[in-house]
């Protein structure tokens, strides 16, 4: 009879500790009290079944009982575990009374067997019933994972949602960073534009303005060189004592010298007058196709040819790299070749510079002044580039070489309206765009940029 | 021969008697100056017959050198002056204006003296 309850209980506590996760814990001690059970019930039977020995079992069926006390990770199986005290004491008690008042015993031993039974059928009876309950405390569980299951499922798919929601949020976002970026360089573009196209108005009217007092200038010196002539030669016509003649004419020459710087300087104003009218006419004459090729290309000649013939010592590489698919294309020929002239003229004395310097500073070197002109039509676009390996530029000039009358050059040799008046051209003459590259001391490079119709 | 010229800048007057010193001199030209549109048409309406050349500047403050032009066709149609305008601004829409409107030359500033010397001989 004990061993049957030793076995169930220990058997039942394993089961209802398969429902929480403390069985892993519990195993090895699960597996000895098995052993031990049986091993209790080897030894009673090679003992020859001594009355004693349900001591043992009360004992260990006790010992069992006090472990499910002591450990907390049995609490869900105590209140079953409890249905075997009846049965223990039971049978403890009426061990006890045997052992003590065997007559007493003897006399009551139907009622004590009676109870013993009726306390080991309780036991089962409890188990049985906590069992049914552990099952469907089971099914619950099972129906609450697949619950769990179902929302987890649930749960995730929404997170996916969420997740590409949120991508196509981000996408949105950096598109429209994109679009702001582009919008703001699109804006400093109509902002340089348009300061440009002020400036230029600007520097039409005061070149307007400046242009009649200078003509005046320009004429008053001249005719008062005439008149100094004149006088030089009437004076001839009279008496005065040739000493005073001489001192009279040495006056003369000398304002007559005055007057001829008046116009030489005069002359000088008014050619930088006229670069800036030309600034602002409205370009001259109609578009017409041109073998851009060859304009670039007579015009690298020219403006090379140009600074040769100021300066013999100098000389540079010509390179061409011309894009014979181009054929010809519509524009303002002589705006365009202006533009050309001056990126050459630029570039050769940004290589003569450079070659100047190091030759001051004594490092030439290998330096191999070049100057490169490449064409090239690509989606109804035709793209000019005009490099140099010249003095380049820092930030601080690059940032104002489209200004009109910046320059670098000393005074006299440089107007500030070439690059001025090519950004003009290029952008309201043609619809393009100039840009710069350059690195300070290095190179330079100019990229033109115009739509083919 | 008498030469009226027309020009809001008075300094024009002593550069002309000073250019053309040697002509004035030798009595091949007479030069009268009128510096505004209004002055000119008064002079000529005081002078009637005697301007043989007018020189005028298109820019002028009040009656500009196309008005007084389109004025001196329509008021003197008969005895015609010969009218020669001047300007700085010498671009095609100008030109084509002045020689419609019955300009007999057109100069553009600065004036190259000259030129118009020769010009006025030819006369």
């Amino acid at each position: 009879m004990h061993f049957i309850v030793a076995f169930f209980l220990v058997q039942f506590a394993q089961q209802a500790m398969q429902h929480t996760d403390k069985l892993p814990k519990w195993a090895n001690f699960f597996k000895y009290a098995r052993y031990y059970v049986f091993m209790l019930l080897a030894v009673y039977y090679i003992a020859k079944q001594p009355d004693m020995f349900t001591w043992v079992w009360n004992v260990s069926l006790l010992g069992l009982l006090l472990v499910f006390y002591k450990e907390e990770d049995f609490q869900p199986i105590r209140s079953t575990a409890q249905s075997i005290v009846p049965f223990v004491g039971v049978s403890m008690l009426s061990d006890f009374l045997e052992l003590v008042f065997p007559s007493f015993h003897k006399s009551y031993d139907d009622f004590f067997g009676m109870a013993l039974l009726f306390a080991w059928i309780f036991c089962f009876v409890i188990w049985f019933y906590a069992r049914k309950q552990q099952k469907a405390l089971a099914q619950e569980r099972r129906d609450r994972l697949r619950d769990e299951e179902i929302a987890r499922e649930q749960k995730q798919s929404l997170e996916y949602l969420v997740a590409e929601r949120t991508q196509e949020l981000t996408q949105q976002k950096e598109e429209l960073q994109k679009a702001i970026e582009e919008l703001k360089a699109t804006q400093n573009q109509l902002i340089q534009s348009e300061k440009m196209a002020s400036l230029g108005e600007l520097t039409a009217g005061i070149a307007h303005e400046i242009q009649n007092p200078l003509n005046f200038v320009n004429n008053f010196s001249e005719v008062s060189v005439e008149l100094c002539q004149e006088l030089d030669e009437e004076i001839d016509k009279t008496g005065i004592d040739d000493n005073d003649k001489d001192y009279i004419k040495g006056i003369i020459s000398d304002l007559s010298q005055n007057q001829q710087k008046i116009t030489h300087h005069g002359k000088r104003a008014d050619s930088i007058v006229k670069g800036m009218l030309q600034h602002s006419r409205a370009s001259s004459g109609e578009k017409e196709p041109v073998d851009v090729n060859a304009l670039a290309d007579e015009y690298m000649r020219l403006a090379y040819h140009g600074l040769r013939a100021k300066d013999k010592e100098f000389n540079a590489a010509l390179t061409t790299d011309f894009d014979a698919t181009i054929g010809t294309v519509k524009v303002l020929p002589q705006d365009l070749g202006r533009v050309f002239l001056n990126l050459f003229t630029n570039a050769f004395y940004a290589v003569a510079e450079k070659k100047r310097k190091l030759t001051e500073a004594g490092q030439l070197g290998d330096y191999k002044p070049e100057v490169k002109i490449s064409t090239k039509k690509f989606d109804n676009k035709l793209y000019i580039r005009v490099s140099d390996n010249g003095t380049g530029m820092p930030e601080h000039v690059k940032a104002k070489i489209f200004q009109p009358f910046f320059t670098t050059k000393p005074t006299g040799q440089g107007t500030g309206l070439g690059l001025s008046m090519s950004y003009d051209i290029i952008t309201n003459g043609h619809g393009g765009v100039l840009e710069v590259d350059t690195i300070d001391g290095e190179k330079t490079e100019f990229r033109i940029t115009i739509p083919i119709a | 021969m008498k030469i009226l010229v027309v020009d809001d800048e008075e300094d024009v007057k002593s550069l002309f008697e000073q250019k053309f010193r040697r002509e004035i001199r030798g009595g091949q030209f007479e030069f009268s100056f009128a510096f505004s549109g209004e002055e000119a048409l008064e002079y000529m309406q005081n002078h009637p017959s005697e301007v043989v050349m007018i020189l005028s500047d298109i820019n002028m403050p009040g009656m500009s050198g196309i008005e007084l032009l389109k004025r001196i066709r329509t008021d003197h149609p008969s005895a015609p002056p010969q009218v020669m305008m001047i300007t700085a601004y010498g671009d095609a829409a100008n030109h084509d204006q002045a020689m419609q409107l019955g300009a007999d030359d057109f100069l553009t500033k600065p004036v190259n003296f000259n030129e118009l010397k020769e010009k006025l001989l030819l006369l």
